[in-house]
């Protein structure tokens, strides 16, 4: 998937286990929650960054509560730097808790009202076509976020242009914010409510970077849906599955038992 | 004023890339426009929320977008995409509104918008045109085309009467001269009142102005404006929207920061649905006080206490 145009031409040699790390100090060090929806999409976005996306690609996170691995996964990519990152949170700070515009080339969208992201990259990739641009749009939804309405408009609409240069990611880690998917509204068999829709579809493990080479490789004549089944607080023992860890900052106990769980960085 | 609206898209799409996307309307009217336009003519569906959010999408990508539907369906069903998607990030998309105030009269309330510029107004870098006549229209698009930014325009049925000379548009128009007081319109309520207002005494009439911009700028408040409210020291406002966040107001406080106190202040606005009865658009400006004949013989009134 690399080529000489991968954004991560000045990429930190970062591996998933140091990025997971970096973003756990950053969430302690912040006092800010939100982790374990950050833990689940960590593998997937870092990968696009690092691995997958070129200039002319652009990366939108409709579910924007997993700022955290945004910001985490440019500067793995090399295109943020530390200082900023230390910023996480802070006054003054340009890394907010959802994202914000203006600033930043790999953060086109504020984000964070769940439902718009979906809309915005079938703009950016229908805008692409109609000018005869190159590139592809890579939209991460989450799983809950699928009960917005304006999804599956977005859904429509994109299967319905046939924007072969759009890829929709679901962050399927089973969770919300008072529950789980299953138990308050649940769109399960998730991929076939997207493929009732006409679009293709890839259901993989979400933590694997092969298995996310192999569904972009399938990529077709209109857009691609991959659904990523993962673990919310994917790595860290007492997080993972917990729907409380979608709000819970970490204390220096838990973060020491994280880190340790992690293993060594390299 | 839909026919004016799509002659000056035809023009604009002739000279520039742009994108129009529609929420499943414009039959009867747009086919033109659609027929110029070809593939950047999309119908997006019912999907108002979808459609604004791909618009500033595509705005982000440098193409500007216009978007319309019926008033309430492209001001309110897609607020949030609306504040957070394209104002938010200040993109070039317009939203196109057919049918501002009453203008969908007997099809019933959930087809009127008399809230609709006040909550575009609140909204960051926004501005609002509402066209007073169909003649507004190619210079409003013009001036909507030029300023890269989001714009809200609410078009309504151009009421002007047909031997009467428009001036040269701009956002404020001076229409009639008058001795009792200044009325201020927005929007094409100005029409109805030039056909009662033209063939009375100067005495016997306010001056008619109309204003086309919001929200009202500080710095943009003509001379001639400020001049004649002071000297008269009267001032009414006349418009199909609510009292709150309407231009009303918006006038109101600019005199106060103009340091211009007129003696009277008269707001003639829509106050929704007194009698719990539908009719006509002409039905719901009576009922609201906000027709013509109503307008003068308050003002007149008013004057003369």
């Amino acid at each position: 998937m690399a080529s000489a145009k991968t954004l991560a031409a000045n990429r930190v040699q970062v591996s998933a286990v140091a990025a997971r790390k970096r973003l756990l100090r950053m969430h302690f060090d912040s006092k800010v929650g939100h982790i374990g929806g950050n833990l689940s999409a960590l593998d997937a976005m870092l990968h696009l960054h690092a691995d997958v996306m070129i200039d002319d690609d652009l990366f939108v996170l409709s579910k924007g509560h997993s700022a955290g691995a945004l910001y985490i996964s440019l500067w793995a990519s090399g295109r943020l730097d530390e200082t900023e990152l230390a910023s996480f949170h802070q006054d003054g700070t340009r890394l907010a808790g959802h994202p914000i515009a203006g600033w930043h080339a790999g953060i086109r969208f504020a984000t964070g009202s769940l439902g718009h992201g979906l809309g915005l990259a079938s703009g950016v990739a229908l805008a692409k076509r109609l000018k005869a641009e190159a590139g592809t749009v890579y939209c991460l939804l989450s799983d809950g976020e699928c009960q917005e309405g304006s999804i599956w408009e977005g859904v429509i609409f994109a299967r319905h242009q046939n924007l072969a240069n759009l890829v929709i990611l679901v962050d399927a880690n089973g969770q919300q914010g008072f529950g789980s998917t299953t138990e308050v509204a649940s769109l399960e068999p998730l991929a076939d409510k997207f493929r009732g829709f006409g679009l293709a579809v890839a259901e993989i493990d979400g933590h694997s970077v092969a298995a996310l080479d192999g569904a972009l490789a399938t990529r077709g004549d209109g857009p691609l849906v991959v659904v990523l089944r993962t673990v919310k607080g994917r790595g860290v023992s007492f997080m993972e599955n917990r729907m409380e860890w979608h709000y819970l900052p970490l204390t220096q106990a838990l973060l020491d038992q994280a880190l340790a769980e992690l293993g060594p960085s390299a | 004023m839909r026919n004016a609206f799509c002659a000056a898209m035809i023009n604009l799409q002739a000279k520039r890339d742009i994108l129009f996307l529609t929420g499943d309307l414009g039959f009867m009217a747009l086919e033109p426009l659609q027929a110029a336009m070809g593939g950047r003519f999309i119908n997006a569906g019912v999907a108002e929320q979808n459609m604004v959010s791909v618009a500033a999408g595509a705005a982000s990508q440098g193409l500007q977008c216009w978007t319309y539907s019926i008033a309430p369906f492209i001001y309110g069903r897609p607020f949030e995409q609306i504040r957070n998607d394209v104002c938010l990030h200040d993109v070039d998309v317009k939203m196109v509104a057919n049918g501002g105030g009453y203008g969908y009269g007997v099809m019933g309330a959930t087809h009127h918008a008399i809230e609709d510029y006040g909550v575009m107004c609140a909204l960051q870098n926004m501005r609002v045109h509402v066209p007073a006549f169909a003649d507004d229209l190619a210079p409003i698009v013009g001036r909507m085309e030029a300023d890269p930014h989001p714009a809200y325009l609410r078009l309504g049925r151009c009421e002007k009467p047909k031997d009467f000379a428009l001036p040269d548009y701009a956002p404020w128009r001076c229409l009639l001269p008058g001795g009792q007081g200044v009325l201020v319109v927005v929007g094409p309520g100005a029409g109805g009142l030039l056909a009662q207002m033209a063939t009375r005494a100067e005495a016997d009439r306010p001056a008619l102005w109309v204003s086309t911009e919001l929200p009202f700028r500080a710095d943009a408040l003509p001379v001639d404006l400020l001049s004649a409210i002071a000297a008269s020291g009267a001032v009414f406002v006349l418009e199909e929207h609510v009292a709150n966040g309407g231009a009303g107001q918006m006038l109101a406080l600019l005199l106060m920061q103009h340091g211009v106190h007129p003696r009277h202040f008269g707001h003639f606005h829509a106050k929704g649905y007194l009698s719990g009865r539908y009719g006509s658009q002409a039905f719901h400006r009576v009922e609201n006080g906000i027709d013509p004949a109503s307008v003068l013989s308050e003002i007149a009134a008013r004057m003369m206490a």
